[in-house]
C-alpha cells in the first residue's frame, strides 16, 4: 500500500492545503504538525508560483506573499526534510508545471523522494501533457494525482483508468476558493470513477463549511480544503495556528462521521 | 507527445476544466479552415469590413535618407481599429458564433487586440469582456474608452504586475468559471493548442500579401522580412508565407525595455529559458526556481514574459533571427518615421523600424526589406510625450 493509499485507510479522508511560505516558513511548518494533530488524513503543500492560472484570489494572495517573503523551492524542501523527521501523515506538493520543470524535473522528483513526499498535484499538467513528467515520477515513487472536472465528460473513463494516489474531483467550474453553494452532478461523476478506477476519489474546489464537507464525503471517499484554512492564515497570521486546529479537528470529525 | 507541437515547444499545460474546450474548438477549426462558405464569409469581411488587402508601401525618403537597402512597409496600421489583431479576431469570432458561442472574453496589452475584439463582438452582436492589466489601462486610456464605447466591459486586471500576462491569467481563470456560452479569443500565437496555430492561420494573410505584392511590385522576394515580437501574431502572421524560402531573412524585434543588461526588459529570447507557463512550453523570463520575471518595456503590447512556441521552434532551428530593440530606440524610430514618412507607427511597430533604421544602411541598394507597420501610433502619443519629459492634458 502506497503511503496515499494509508490516509483513506481508515474510512474519509479529510485533507487540508496550505501554501508554504505565507506569511513564514516556520508558520507553515507549525501549521502541518497541528494539522496532522487535529486529524488530517493527507496534506496538500502548495509551493508557490508567481502567476497561479487555478487559484482564486485568497490563494493568489498567499502565493504573493510567500514568495514577497522569499521563499523558494529549496527551502521548502528543507522544511519538509525537518518535518519528516517525527511527522507521519502523507503529504503531496501542490504546485504549477514550470515550478517543477525549471528546477529539472529528474532533480525536482528526486529531491522529493528523498525528503519523503508522496505525490504532486499540477493543475496546468491534463492528461494529455502527463507523459512530461509521469516517466521520472513513476521512476522515483512520486504519485502523479490526476484531476477530473465538472466539464470533463467523455474524458473521466480515460482519467481514472490511469490516475495514481488518489482521484483529485473537482467540485465546480472556475478556479479555487469558497462557494456558497456546489451544483455539479458529482454523483454522475464518480460513478463513472468508480467504474474505472479503485483507487481513492477525493473532492475538492469550493469547500468551507461543515455542511458542505459532510454531503462531499458523503459522495466519495474524501474532502480537500484550501481556500477556507489559507483565509484563517490570512487573518491570523503567525498565531494562525490554533484556529486553523480548531477548523481542522470540526471538518474531520464531520467527515469522519460519512460513511 | 501531446497535440500542438513546434519541435519540443507548445502543447496544452492547462486545468482539466478546458480541456474539453480547447478539443471543441480544435475540432471546429479544423472543420471550418476549409470549408468554402467559412472561408468566403471571412475573406469579405476582411475586405470589405476591415480595408484589406494592406497597402505594402514603398518608403523612399526613409529609403533615400538611410542610403541602403530598398525599405517597403506592409501597412497593417491602416487596418480598420488600426492594427494587424482585427485579422485574427474576424476569424476567431465568426469560428465563435459558428461554434454557437455567444460572448467573447480577451486579454489585451496595449489595447489593440481588446479593441479589435469589442469590434468583431459589437459587429457580430455579441457580448465583450476584456481584461487588461490595470497599469495598461493607465498607459492606455484611449483605447480603454474605445472598448467601453465599442458596448465590451473593460476589467481592469490588479493581480501580479498588472500588465499583460496577468490579463491572460485572468482571462484564463474566467473561461474555466465560464465556458458554455463563451469563446476566449487570444489575440497572439500563445496559449495552449490550438490557439498558436488559429492565431498563425489567421494572421498569416500578411505575408501571403506582402509575398504577391512584392513580387507585382518588384519582381522578386526581400532579403529581409522585420516585425515586431510580443506573443508574436504579427511577426508570425508576416513570416509565415516565406519560412520556405530560405534567402529570406525573417527578424523578429523584441523589447528590450532598458536593456537586455537590466531586469527592466521583456527581451524573451535573449534574456530567457525554457518554460511551461499560459499553457504552452517556449520560452520564458523566469528566475532559476521557475517564477515568472515582472517585465518592462515602454510598449504596453511587447511587455509580455514569453514568446509563442512556433517563434521559440524558428529561433531553435535558425530559421528566424530575434533581436533585442531598446525603449530609447524605438522611441527614436517612433519620432523618425513620423518626421520621415508622415506615418505615426505603434511603439510596439516602433521596435521593427528601429532595426531596420539599423539593417538598411549596411545591406546593398538593390537589396529589399519588408517591415511590418502592425499598428498606428496615435494611442502612443502621450506615452511618447511622457517620454520626452512633456506632459500631454487632453
Amino acid at each position: 500500500m502506497s503511503n496515499i493509499a494509508s490516509a483513506f485507510a481508515n474510512g474519509k479522508a479529510f485533507i487540508p492545503f496550505v501554501t508554504c511560505g505565507d506569511p513564514d516558513l516556520e508558520t507553515t511548518a507549525a501549521l502541518v504538525r497541528t494539522m496532522a494533530e487535529a486529524g488530517a488524513d493527507l496534506i496538500e503543500l502548495g509551493i508557490p508560483f508567481s502567476d497561479p492560472t487555478a487559484e482564486g484570489p485568497v490563494i493568489q494572495g498567499a502565493n504573493m506573499r510567500a514568495l514577497a517573503g522569499g521563499v523558494t523551492t529549496d527551502k521548502i524542501f528543507d522544511m519538509v526534510r525537518d518535518l519528516r523527521r517525527d511527522i507521519t501523515v502523507p503529504m503531496v506538493f501542490m504546485t504549477y508545471a514550470n515550478v517543477v520543470f525549471t528546477y529539472g524535473t529528474e532533480r525536482f522528483v528526486s529531491v522529493c523522494r528523498d525528503i519523503g513526499m508522496d505525490g504532486l498535484i499540477l493543475p496546468d499538467l491534463p492528461f494529455e501533457e502527463k507523459d512530461e513528467f509521469a516517466p521520472v515520477c513513476r521512476a522515483y515513487g512520486i504519485d502523479i494525482i490526476s484531476l477530473v472536472a465538472p466539464t470533463s465528460a467523455d474524458r473521466i473513463a480515460m482519467i481514472a483508468r490511469e490516475a495514481e494516489g488518489f482521484l483529485y474531483v473537482v467540485s465546480s467550474l472556475g478556479v479555487t476558493g469558497t462557494r456558497s453553494e456546489i451544483t455539479t452532478d458529482l454523483a454522475s461523476i464518480i460513478r463513472v470513477v468508480r467504474e474505472n478506477t479503485s483507487i481513492p476519489c477525493a473532492i475538492g474546489f469550493g469547500i468551507s463549511t461543515p455542511e458542505q464537507a459532510r454531503k462531499m464525503a458523503a459522495l466519495s471517499d474524501g474532502v480537500i480544503v484550501g481556500s477556507a484554512i489559507v483565509r484563517l492564515v490570512e487573518q491570523y497570521g503567525r498565531e494562525a495556528v490554533p484556529y486553523v486546529r480548531e477548523y481542522v479537528a470540526e471538518m474531520k470529525t464531520v467527515v469522519m462521521q460519512c460513511r | 507527445m501531446s497535440k500542438g507541437r513546434f519541435g519540443i515547444h507548445g502543447g496544452q499545460y492547462i486545468p482539466e476544466t478546458l480541456m474539453n474546450a480547447v478539443i471543441e474548438l480544435e475540432k471546429a477549426y479544423d472543420f471550418y479552415k476549409s470549408n468554402p462558405d467559412f472561408n468566403r464569409e471571412l475573406t469579405a469581411l476582411l475586405n470589405e469590413y476591415a480595408g484589406r488587402p494592406s497597402r505594402l508601401y514603398y518608403a523612399e525618403k526613409m529609403t533615400r535618407d538611410l542610403g541602403g537597402a530598398k525599405i517597403y512597409l506592409k501597412r497593417e496600421d491602416l487596418n480598420h481599429t488600426g492594427s494587424h489583431k482585427i485579422n485574427n479576431v474576424l476569424g476567431q469570432a465568426l469560428l465563435a458564433k459558428k461554434m454557437g458561442k455567444t460572448r467573447l472574453i480577451a486579454e489585451t496589452g496595449a489595447g489593440q487586440h481588446g479593441v479589435a475584439t469589442a469590434t468583431a463582438a459589437a459587429l457580430m452582436g455579441m457580448a465583450c469582456v476584456v481584461f487588461m492589466g490595470e497599469e495598461d489601462t493607465r498607459r492606455q486610456a484611449l483605447n480603454v474608452y474605445r472598448m467601453r464605447l465599442l458596448g465590451a466591459e473593460v476589467i481592469p486586471v490588479t493581480t501580479g504586475t498588472a500588465t499583460l500576462k496577468d490579463a491572460v491569467s485572468e482571462a484564463m481563470r474566467e473561461w474555466t468559471r465560464r465556458i458554455d456560452d463563451t469563446h476566449y479569443c487570444l489575440g497572439s500565437v500563445m496559449g495552449p493548442h490550438p490557439f498558436p496555430t488559429i492565431v498563425r492561420d489567421f494572421q498569416s494573410v500578411i505575408s501571403r500579401e506582402t509575398k504577391a505584392q512584392m513580387l507585382e511590385k518588384e519582381g522578386r522576394l526581400p532579403d529581409a522580412v522585420i516585425a515586431c515580437v510580443g506573443g508574436g501574431s504579427n511577426a508570425i502572421g508576416s513570416f509565415y508565407h516565406f519560412i520556405p524560402d530560405k534567402s529570406v531573412r525573417l527578424i523578429g524585434c523584441e523589447a528590450a525595455g532598458r536593456g537586455v543588461d537590466t531586469f527592466e526588459t521583456a527581451a524573451t529570447i535573449a534574456t530567457g529559458r525554457e518554460g511551461i507557463f499560459h499553457g504552452m512550453k517556449s520560452y520564458f523570463c523566469q528566475d532559476k526556481f521557475g517564477q515568472i520575471a515582472p517585465v518592462y518595456s515602454i510598449s504596453a503590447g511587447l511587455d509580455y514574459p514569453g514568446i509563442g512556441p512556433e517563434h521559440a521552434y524558428l529561433h531553435d532551428t535558425g530559421r528566424a533571427e530575434y533581436v533585442p530593440v531598446t525603449d530609447e530606440d524605438a522611441v527614436s524610430a517612433f519620432e523618425y518615421l513620423s518626421r520621415t514618412e508622415g506615418i505615426i507607427p505603434a511603439i510596439e511597430s516602433a521596435h521593427a523600424v528601429a532595426y531596420a533604421i539599423k539593417l538598411a544602411p549596411t545591406m546593398e541598394k538593390e537589396q529589399i526589406i519588408a517591415v511590418t507597420i502592425s499598428g498606428r501610433g496615435d494611442k502612443d502619443v502621450a506615452a511618447i510625450a511622457r517620454y520626452r519629459g512633456e506632459d500631454l492634458h487632453e
